[in-house]
């Protein structure tokens, strides 16, 4: 199949955003009537009408400002010479774009800059991708007749003194320059950071010739400034002024391909641009539907792990883990497999062994992965990571609505009013997400966050949530039985709504559940340590401010009532009619990048693509008559179920995919263990992981950029993946399960992805009309996509949920056993950074280090002091689980008795703190709440000296035999 | 996998259902064990039952009963 280029028009620059108006107006341009939204501006419809109006200072991301008067045109009627990017439209208005009287004025304003800006374009990063050169073209310069006495581009005059309008070019930032001596004070890149990004990070200071870009306050650079390295100035900027460091090196790339962000559930397009097969830069493609031409530092700029030296290539075996590894051919290490599996399921049975899918993986892999454990394995020990992060939010919501899909498309963060983040920090987690939310809430929208830490979103450039309730991690369900009991005991909840979506009758049992005085807020302060008053404040808000929308996160699922909260959050979206329109629903934020789609493809022990349980018959036969053989009717083994049965002795073999449980997953002792009781540990991965270190067969992956596929994002979008190089390791993902399940006597033959994609439109309802050929058309779709719902469903539950009427369940609170106590006295809550993804295997290995190189200990001022602790020292962090040493950081953005730190570093190993406990319904560990102490630390724990010998001793590796 | 953590899964499960205005609570937790608990886990518990079930709370040790039958 051929790569998707991009027409150039479609890409093109409109100079001014899009207009969402219904009404239409017609003009005529340069004589053309052009037919337009009501509120476009002049240049935007003569854009788009094929006729381009020079400019400099507008770009179609951003509000026009009409500061460089290069996009003037004449207009029948109106004295004087209008900026076209600042005029709107108006009906019968006639437009000259091209008079003497205009080009007479744009020359002049291109001969001003140009006076005040070096002419060195031939050896200039930005020749031939530079706006200022194609507008000097554009409006025919040939000559400046201005000699700048005064200018900022020379660092002496010309009598050799120092000019002090010079700013030597700022390098700090790892991925980009900015250099002053090329700005012409458009604003662009300000504006971009204000608008698009909403982090303030930027600002003009001075006026007139002394006004200059300045990042952060006096004397901060790029890098110690505000500024997230988003790259959305980069994006704006007009000029060589700011550049990827990347161009600067290799030059500008000749050609692009779209395809989807690996990182976070966002799901972002780029446009990744090569020269040849060399990645120059990835760039947020315009036209992508969940990002809307916006991108996060990870996705932007930290792709360098792909080309990592620490990237494994070859296949590797060895017969004992305390072996060196030996590098073989991928023949050689394919059928060393399959033999090591087979064997181990003749002598131990069919269900010893097992996989784990990827959530990092494509669909196509996933639904591969799984299918060869159910029908080359013949069994269904297939999990995947989605089981520590979102398996609750499957329950939960397929419990109340009848289906485990999040309600809404990111779109509809712009027509919200009132907005509730539960557990999630997305300026760390999702950015481009929180960036779309920090825009709706400029706009006027109000907030209301319930985490046990002050996240950023809570205060920020000009936002504030109006209510933030600190609870003691552990009682979402107390908080949000409050939050519904103060609305049903007001009064405040929709009747209608209720009455003809949901089973009046069983709302009317559980209002009679929640109405109790035990769930009033008053009552739950105690054991919530949230203020009554601000609680009822918040229900009330969300209750009758307009359109509500919830976002969650894993401070929701990764307790041991996940489920149960998950539900808490559906009564309270339904109780309220925040579902089935735009603005509103239930919307869960995926961590990985296809978390969505590995659920959607069968990942889970007891499923089937298309969440069909494996004991239903009618199911079973689908995949059935396409597959050959039987399916186990009985559900497999969860990852932790696998690691029990391993200890036991029942559990022998695992393929894993693309995950690295050892670090990723909680008790670290206890995976290891698990681990090290196994006969046959596959790794298929980029880098020798943490899990790799119990590894019998390491299979090299590919990355991203090597491979065609889908992902699907936390709005049910699925997005290509195009493959943009050839497999540095040689095969694709799905080459490499396909060789393993053939080598074990399956019979596949697929050629491309797309004949897989195939195979589950054929056997999931919900896919049913996705193909390839359709999303090279469309770009994406939102499952469902099939005869009822041909153009995918941006929204759910529009005219009824999925399960006919809404459920409300009873959510009584269950305090979890993990209990503070003398010893432990202190809760640890965990999470993640922005510059960082996961488990930190990608991000580790590059630039982002410069952010984050270690995982660090917040606590507050007041448990530090107790303790004896200073910012940044060394502290031991235990729990009954086990013990490791980090550094302090002292913050009240903890409340006392709470800390918290980041699982990115395998040398701090937070998981090996974390403990087995889970959610009731489906086993997602509580990684949230684990009862700790901090003390002062005086060297690295004896676990953590055992582990780094053991994984070096692990990593060695023999070069291939001649 | 331990006893002791065993039956405080299966405890797990029933503590929800405890709450649930549903006909049969223990067939619920049956239910719930029956589609999502692997069949050695399921055997696991029914060893356990025969050795007196110990730690099992009254509506779990119901539920293993109709469960492991
Ligand atoms: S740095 Fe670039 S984008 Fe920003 S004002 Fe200067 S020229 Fe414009
Ligand atoms: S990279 Fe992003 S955050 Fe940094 S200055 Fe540019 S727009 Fe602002
Ligand atoms: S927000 Fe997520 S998907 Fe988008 S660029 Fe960042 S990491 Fe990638
Ligand atoms: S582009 Fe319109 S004033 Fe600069």
């Amino acid at each position: 199949m051929k790569d998707f280029i991009i027409p150039t028009s479609k890409d093109m620059d409109m100079g001014t955003p899009a207009s969402k108006s219904t009404e239409m107006v017609t003009l005529t341009i340069d004589g053309f009537d052009v037919t337009v939204p009501e509120g476009t501006s002049v240049m935007r419809a003569s854009a788009e009408a094929g006729i381009p109006v020079p400019k400099l200072c507008a770009t179609d991301s951003v509000e026009a400002f009409g500061s460089c008067r290069l996009c003037v045109v004449e207009i029948e009627g109106r004295r004087g010479t209008p900026a076209s990017c600042t005029t709107p439209v108006t009906p019968g208005m006639i437009v000259k774009t091209q008079s003497s009287k205009v080009k007479k004025i744009r020359k002049g304003v291109m001969e001003l800059y140009i006076s005040d800006h070096p002419l060195d374009c031939l050896t200039c990063a930005a020749n031939g991708d530079c706006e200022l050169q194609d507008m000097a073209g554009m409006v025919g310069l040939r000559d400046v007749r201005y000699e700048a006495v005064a200018n900022h581009f020379e660092a002496r005059n010309s009598s050799g003194d120092v000019n002090t309008q010079f700013i030597p070019k700022d390098d700090s930032n790892p991925y980009f320059t900015y250099d002053p001596a090329k700005c012409i004070v458009c604003s662009r890149c300000v504006r971009a950071c204000e608008e698009v990004q909403g982090t303030f990070a930027l600002t003009i200071e001075g006026m007139g010739f002394n006004s200059r870009v300045s990042a952060g306050a006096a004397g901060d650079d790029f890098l110690s400034s505000d500024c997230v390295s988003c790259g959305a100035c980069v994006q704006a900027w007009p000029t060589a002024t700011l550049q990827e460091k990347s161009v600067i090196e290799m030059g500008t790339p000749e050609r692009s391909v779209i395809t989807t962000c690996a990182y976070c559930g966002v799901g972002c397009s780029f446009k990744a641009e090569l020269n040849g097969d060399e990645l120059v830069r990835m760039v947020p493609y315009k036209h992508g539907e969940a990002n809307r031409g916006h991108s996060c530092v990870k996705g932007r700029f930290a792709w360098g792990y792909a080309n990592h030296s620490d990237r494994i290539l070859n296949p590797m075996i060895r017969d004992k883990i305390t072996d060196p590894w030996q590098e073989v051919s991928w023949d050689e290490a394919i059928s060393y497999t399959a033999k090591r599996l087979r064997d181990l399921q003749a002598k131990h049975g069919v269900k010893s062994i097992g996989g784990i899918t990827s959530s990092r993986c494509t669909n196509e892999e996933t639904y591969l992965v799984q299918k060869m454990i159910r029908s080359t394995f013949g069994n269904n020990n297939t999990d995947t990571c989605a089981r520590v992060c979102h398996s609750p939010t499957g329950y939960g919501l397929k419990t109340t609505f009848g289906t485990s899909a999040g309600t809404q498309n990111f779109d509809s963060v712009e027509e919200t009013d009132v907005v509730v983040i539960i557990g999630a920090n997305p300026t760390d987690g999702h950015p481009v997400f929180a960036s779309r939310l920090k825009k709706r809430l400029r706009a006027g929208a109000k907030l209301i966050v319930i985490d046990p830490r002050r996240t950023d979103i809570v205060k920020s450039a000009h936002i504030e949530a109006q209510h933030h309730l600190p609870l003691l991690p552990g009682t979402n369900v107390a908080v949000l039985s409050s939050i519904a009991h103060v609305i049903v005991t007001e009064g405040l909840m929709d009747e209608e709504f209720i009455r003809t979506r949901c089973d009046w009758d069983e709302f009317a049992h559980y209002a009679e559940f929640i109405s109790d005085p035990r769930h009033s807020p008053e009552a739950t302060a105690m054991l919530t340590g949230v203020n009554a008053n601000e609680l009822r404040a918040a229900a009330k808000l969300f209750a009758t401010g307009g359109n509500g929308s919830i976002y969650y996160g894993l401070g929701v699922t990764e307790h041991s009532q996940g489920s149960t909260t998950v539900m808490a959050i559906a009564n309270l979206a339904m109780m309220t009619g925040n579902l089935g329109k735009n603005g509103v629903g239930v919307n869960p934020l995926r961590g990985q990048n296809n978390v969505q789609g590995a659920c959607d493809m069968g990942s889970f022990p007891h499923e089937l693509p298309g969440y069909r349980h494996v004991s239903d018959d009618a199911t079973r036969e689908v995949f059935e008559a396409i597959w050959g053989g039987k399916i186990d009717p009985e559900p497999g083994l969860r990852i932790p179920n696998m690691l029990d049965a391993a200890v036991d002795g029942t559990f022998k073999g695992l393929y894993c995919q693309g995950e690295d449980i050892l670090q990723s997953d909680p008790d670290t002792k206890h995976v290891q263990a698990g681990l090290a009781a196994m006969d046959c540990v596959i790794v298929h991965d980029l880098f020798l992981n943490e899990t790799a270190n119990y590894a019998h067969v390491f299979l090299p992956g590919s990355t991203f950029l090597e491979k065609d596929g889908t992902f699907t994002n936390a709005e049910r979008r699925i997005n290509r993946v195009r493959k943009v190089m050839a497999p540095k390791n040689g095969y694709a993902d799905w080459e490499i399960t396909m060789m393993l399940a053939n080598a074990m006597d399956s019979n596949w033959t697929y050629t491309h992805p797309s004949q897989v994609m195939d195979e589950i439109a054929a056997t999931t309802p919900g896919f049913a009309n996705v193909n390839y050929e359709m999303l090279e058309t469309r770009g994406s779709v939102q499952w469902p996509c099939n005869d009822d719902k041909p153009d995918g469903s941006p929204i759910m539950h529009v005219d009824g949920f999925a399960r006919g009427k809404g459920q409300f369940i009873i959510t009584e609170y269950v305090a979890t056993d993990e209990k503070t106590g003398p010893r432990f006295p202190l809760l640890l809550t965990t999470g993640r950074i922005l510059s960082q993804y996961n488990v930190g295997a990608q991000t580790r290995r590059t630039e982002n280090v410069v952010w984050h190189e270690e995982d660090v200990l917040e606590i507050h001022p007041h448990d530090a002091e107790v303790r004896g602790i200073r910012d940044g020292q060394y502290v031991r962090l235990a729990s009954r689980a086990g013990e490791t040493q980090l550094r302090a950081q002292i913050t009240d953005r903890v409340s006392t008795g709470v800390v918290y730190t980041t699982f990115h570093h395998p040398d701090t190993q937070a998981n090996v703190i974390t403990t087995d406990y889970s959610d009731w319904a489906t086993n997602c560990p509580e990684y949230k709440v684990t009862a700790v102490q901090v003390a002062l630390s005086n060297g690295p724990s004896e676990w953590q000296e055992d582990y780094n010998a053991q994984a070096e001793q692990s990593r060695r590796i023999l070069p291939a035999a001649e | 996998m331990s006893p002791e953590k065993m039956t405080r899964m299966a405890n797990q499960i029933a503590t929800f259902f405890e709450s649930q205005p549903v006909s049969d609570q223990a067939e619920s937790v049956a239910a719930h064990l029956k589609e999502f608990w692997e069949p050695r886990m399921l055997e696991k518990l029914a060893k356990h039952l025969q050795s007196g079930g110990e730690g099992l709370s009254p509506l779990a040790l119901e539920a293993s009963k109709r469960v492991t039958a």
